[in-house]
């Protein structure tokens, strides 16, 4: 997919170029636009490396695992068919408060550690089961507190106010993941129906 | 003071409350905070630099559409549902970008957000959009994949949904705020 939409982008910018006599125009724009990504990605060094050393402070003074007890009644309501201090829900509350930091890399080993364990109670191993979606649902519409990234990249390009995203991706990803969670206990209860 | 002004205020002070807080926090915690931070800031620089190919093929795509001039003649088809939506259309091609990849529509908000400035209406609704959105078949093939399971069920149907959430849900804040 990724390929055909880069390629698509090629072809018919270089193609209607050459059409319209514009191709002079194409080396030009081309030849700025790769000085731009360079000079992008090492404005970005600064504004980056200033955000995941707080992170890190933050990770390490045991951030997660206080914001993982404060979401732990979550859990409950959640997962009622699992074990609430267990280990697959133990490691899903880590995935969920790292994210909630914007801790991306600190996120993932949670997560595929937090499947290891929900694939250790799975019936049939070749399919989901319910909490993985469940969780799925909860993981890929991520409540964030702080968009790391985003906010780091508005102030390499001079944003005024980089961290004024903060709020709209909170609120969004509040509005996004109550849409997730209400559309995977509808499909779980058609799924249940079906007797599937 | 209405809301939109309150949202802004707040913002101002999330990096000095950062700034203040974790440290802090981290001290009463018994953290090496100053060594923490220099080694977590270490990560900044290859996490910056690993961007750079993402950056040169895509803003290298977009150049290219952009300057032989499709990339205005297909804003202009898609304009009827541009205007349905009250959104600029330059918008759109992040809801096809941001399912499938991270670092492509993180590379095509960093275009939008250089052509159009960061604090433009543009700017902010792709900070928003990026940042509420997740990369979702990414994210299931490799969560499913580490585990052997085959059959995601509606695992994808339920991320797709909660994609497109995200992207209104973004674009409706962000207007709300900022326009």
């Amino acid at each position: 997919m990724l390929n055909a939409v880069w390629l698509f982008l090629l072809v018919v910018g270089v193609g209607a170029a050459a059409v319209t006599g514009r191709i002079d125009v194409v080396t030009t724009s081309v030849t700025e636009a790769t000085k731009q990504a360079v000079e992008l990605a090492i404005g970005f060094v600064g504004t980056m490396s200033l955000w995941l050393g707080l992170m890190r402070v933050a990770e390490k003074a045991g951030l997660i695992e206080s914001l993982g007890k404060v979401l732990r009644p979550f859990a409950r309501w959640l997962f009622p068919s699992l074990d609430p201090a267990g280990p697959a829900v133990g490691m899903m509350l880590m995935n969920m408060s790292a994210n909630l930091l914007g801790l991306g890399n600190a996120a993932t080993p949670f997560g595929l550690k937090a499947m290891a364990e929900l694939q250790k109670l799975n019936p049939d191993g070749q399919r989901a089961s319910e909490a993985m979606c469940t969780f799925l649902a909860v993981n890929t519409s991520a409540i964030t507190l702080v968009p790391v990234t985003i906010i780091a990249l508005r102030a390499a390009l001079g944003s005024s106010s980089p961290t004024s995203i903060v709020g709209p991706c909170f609120l969004a990803t509040v509005g996004s993941a109550i849409v997730s969670v209400t559309a995977d206990r509808f499909f779980r209860a058609a799924a249940r129906r079906k007797g599937a | 003071m209405n809301v939109a002004e309150l949202v802004n205020d707040a913002a101002r002070w999330v990096l000095p409350a950062f700034l203040v807080g974790l440290p802090l926090y981290g001290y009463l915690r018994g953290v090496d905070v100053y060594g923490e931070f220099v080694d977590g800031a270490q990560e900044g620089f290859w996490t910056a630099i690993k961007t750079i190919p993402f950056m040169v093929a895509i803003l290298t795509a977009m150049a290219v559409f952009r300057s032989s001039g499709s990339l205005a003649a297909l804003l202009n088809l898609a304009a009827p549902l541009s205007r349905l939506l009250h959104l600029p259309s330059d918008i759109l091609p992040l809801v096809i970008l941001r399912p499938l990849s991270g670092s492509a529509s993180f590379a095509y908000t960093a275009d939008l957000m250089r052509s159009f400035g960061p604090d433009s209406l543009i700017g902010r609704l792709g900070s928003a959009v990026q940042g509420s959105t997740d990369t979702t078949f990414f994210v299931l093939t490799v969560y499913f994949g580490s585990v052997g399971v085959k059959n995601a069920r509606y695992a994808p149907a339920v991320g797709i949904i909660g994609d497109v959430a995200g992207f209104v849900a973004a674009c409706l804040v962000t207007t709300f705020l900022f326009s």
